[in-house]
């Protein structure tokens, strides 16, 4: 406000520095959804017109036969599914593992919890390349001690689910610790009169509690599993086990000609994935908000 | 009693009343629930180290152990043994992971850089309260959402050289004289175009977050004292946002060294066009060479530690 003083002076000059404001922010938004736009309209644009030039900015014959197409693909669909399961899975692992490890480290007072904390934090910084290899290696099964083995998980979603904890797990772990942290002590002492055992008080009184938290990071920990690539398309092998990000990378479609990529039926693809990821963001946007920067600039 | 968590420290001098005036005996019993204390975290961390050491920590040591071997996915066709530095003397001869660093690092150089100075602008031009601004904010999110690859489709359609949006706007606009193939020509433009769309946003996002714990009346005091907006921006914002930028550059040089969706999407395994990661990944799952594969991770674990090291030692010589 104050640092355009000498401009607001002038009518003129408000008037000026206004419209430039509202030209950036309507470049921006355009500059952010221009892509979005341009994959819907190809979707519902017929090859006959989406193969031609001059390219059409508007589609004057709309279909909707490309997202029939996507959709009839089993193999696509397969993938919904499985991308559901698998994201899925490693939320709720994610969430019941780190609410109890943010339990210990946001409410207890023990030797080695800034290390814990510390080895937490150098973990979501972890580049998941370097470990490809070992876990590709690790995933055709291995001895462990005695009569354990470690299950062979290769071209399974289970090696999904498991490898996808590196990176979700210690981020859930430190964003559910700082809501641990910041919770009133009194509650907790009430409980504790009362004669509640320390895991009653985390079911009952600090669960509930930071409940915010756990959809933030849940949230996070989905979209992160959700949109993975380089694991999914090292560890499985079968199409009929595909995750969404995969079957997108090696689409090519049931109808459409052999000379031409089917494009439209790849955009609607991209369209019906990136639907549930855009509400699931314009609803929760503050709480995404708030967990992204207490997991990046505050830790 | 001092270093017990204030809830369990209660609990104890409620639930059991400590006898009273002996402090041996209190001292005994604090020492002992303390214990009890540290066995039930060390209980409630016990499956998130597990599964830690697993994910993380054994597959590193996995990872390093395997590059001085010369093991091969299919076991059997030559058996693993100890090769000692041999994968890492291939390595340093190895043109094509050479041409994948440059290119990565290049590649970082440019996507850092503009994305830091868009996401500022943008984020500077959010801050300011105006009407809208909320779903301004979410219409950010939006490209940060979607799945890179599913970005990456988008981008090499909109790209296409003879049907695609880009070449059709750039004619139109006098940019170009004829339809370029952005892909084959550009490839390094090429990405980085797609990886800046889908991460100005969220950098935006960040250094908003940053720029909003900035109390508003330092701007009023400046401005009393007749500091233009240049003067302010440089005297209070930057000085003030630079923890939330020194975040930003670390976590998004991090990311862009070992960037593999996009690449992969656009150019799969085309010689001249490979990141590091692409490299690895071809290394490890394409050709099965596991032992070689690892010392390419290790190699980028390195670089990517070196770009770690050169930072924190920046901000530190800069603090001083």
């Amino acid at each position: 406000m104050s640092r355009s003083v000498r401009l607001r002076r002038s009518p003129v000059g408000r008037v000026l520095t206004r419209l430039g404001f509202w030209l950036l922010i309507i470049a921006i938004g355009i500059y952010a959804l221009f892509p979005f736009y341009w994959a819907l309209r190809s979707s519902i644009t017929p090859d006959t017109a989406l193969f031609n030039t001059p390219v059409q900015y508007f589609p004057s014959h709309p279909t909707w036969a490309h997202f029939h197409d996507a959709l009839s693909s089993s193999y696509f669909r397969r993938a919904l599914l499985n991308s559901t399961l698998v994201a899925g899975a490693v939320t709720l692992l994610s969430l019941a593992v780190g609410s109890t490890a943010a339990y210990a480290l946001g409410r207890f007072r023990f030797h080695g919890k800034s290390f814990v904390l510390y080895l937490m934090l150098s973990m979501t910084i972890f580049p998941q390349i370097a470990i490809l290899g070992a876990l590709y290696t690790m995933f055709s099964g291995f001895h462990i001690i005695g009569p354990i083995d470690f299950p062979k998980l290769y071209d399974s979603p289970w090696a999904l689910v498991f490898s996808y904890m590196i990176f979700t797990l210690p981020f859930t772990i430190w964003v559910l610790t700082s809501f641990m942290r910041a919770l009133p002590a009194d509650l907790e002492e009430a409980a504790y009169v009362d004669g509640a055992t320390p895991l009653q008080v985390f079911w009952k009184v600090l669960l509930p509690l930071i409940a915010p938290g756990l959809v933030t990071t849940g949230l996070l920990a989905f979209i992160a599993a959700w949109n993975e690539f380089l694991f999914a398309v090292s560890f499985i092998q079968s199409p009929s086990h595909y995750t969404v990000p995969v079957a997108i990378f090696s689409f090519t479609g049931t109808s459409g000609n052999a000379f031409q990529f089917p494009w439209g039926t790849v955009m609607a693809a991209t369209i019906i994935v990136t639907l549930p990821l855009i509400a699931a963001t314009l609803i929760l946007q503050r709480r995404i908000l708030a967990g992204l920067t207490a997991g990046a600039v505050k830790g | 009693m001092a270093c017990h968590s204030p809830s369990l420290s209660t609990m104890s001098s409620v639930a059991t009343p400590a006898p009273t005036g002996e402090t041996t005996r209190r001292r005994r019993r604090g020492t002992k629930l303390q214990r009890r204390q540290t066995r039930l975290a060390w209980l409630l961390l016990l499956p998130s180290l597990l599964i830690v050491a697993f994910v993380a920590i054994y597959p590193l040591g996995k990872t390093v152990y395997q590059s001085f071997t010369n093991q091969e996915f299919l076991a059997g066709i030559t058996p693993t043994k100890w090769v000692g530095l041999d994968n890492y003397h291939q390595l340093l001869h190895d043109t094509i992971f050479r041409d994948s660093v440059v290119l990565t690092i290049k590649f970082t150089a440019i996507t850092v850089t503009i994305e830091f100075a868009l996401g500022l602008i943008i984020a500077l031009v959010v801050n300011s309260k105006f009407k809208g601004r909320g779903v301004m904010r979410a219409i950010m999110l939006v490209p940060w959402a979607i799945p890179t690859v599913v970005a990456a489709k988008m981008w090499l359609w909109m790209l296409d050289d003879t049907f695609g949006v880009i070449n059709d706007l750039a004619l139109r606009l006098h940019l170009i004289s004829h339809s370029q193939s952005w892909i084959t020509v550009h490839p390094l433009a090429a990405v980085s175009a797609v990886d800046i769309w889908k991460t100005v946003p969220f950098v935006a996002l960040l250094l908003l977050a940053g720029l909003q714990v900035i109390p508003e009346d330092l701007y009023e005091a400046a401005a009393v004292d007749g500091a233009n907006a240049l003067q302010q921006f440089w005297r209070i914002t930057f000085p003030l946002l630079r923890p939330a930028i020194l975040v930003v550059l670390i976590f998004r040089s991090l990311d862009a060294l070992r960037v593999y969706d996009v690449f992969a999407v656009f150019f799969g395994n085309r010689l001249g066009a490979q990141s590091m990661a692409v490299v690895a990944q071809g290394t490890i799952v394409q050709d099965g060479h596991v032992g070689y594969g690892a010392a390419l991770c290790v190699a980028i674990f390195l670089i990517i530690s070196l770009f770690v090291v050169i930072y924190v030692t920046v901000v530190r010589v800069g603090d001083d």
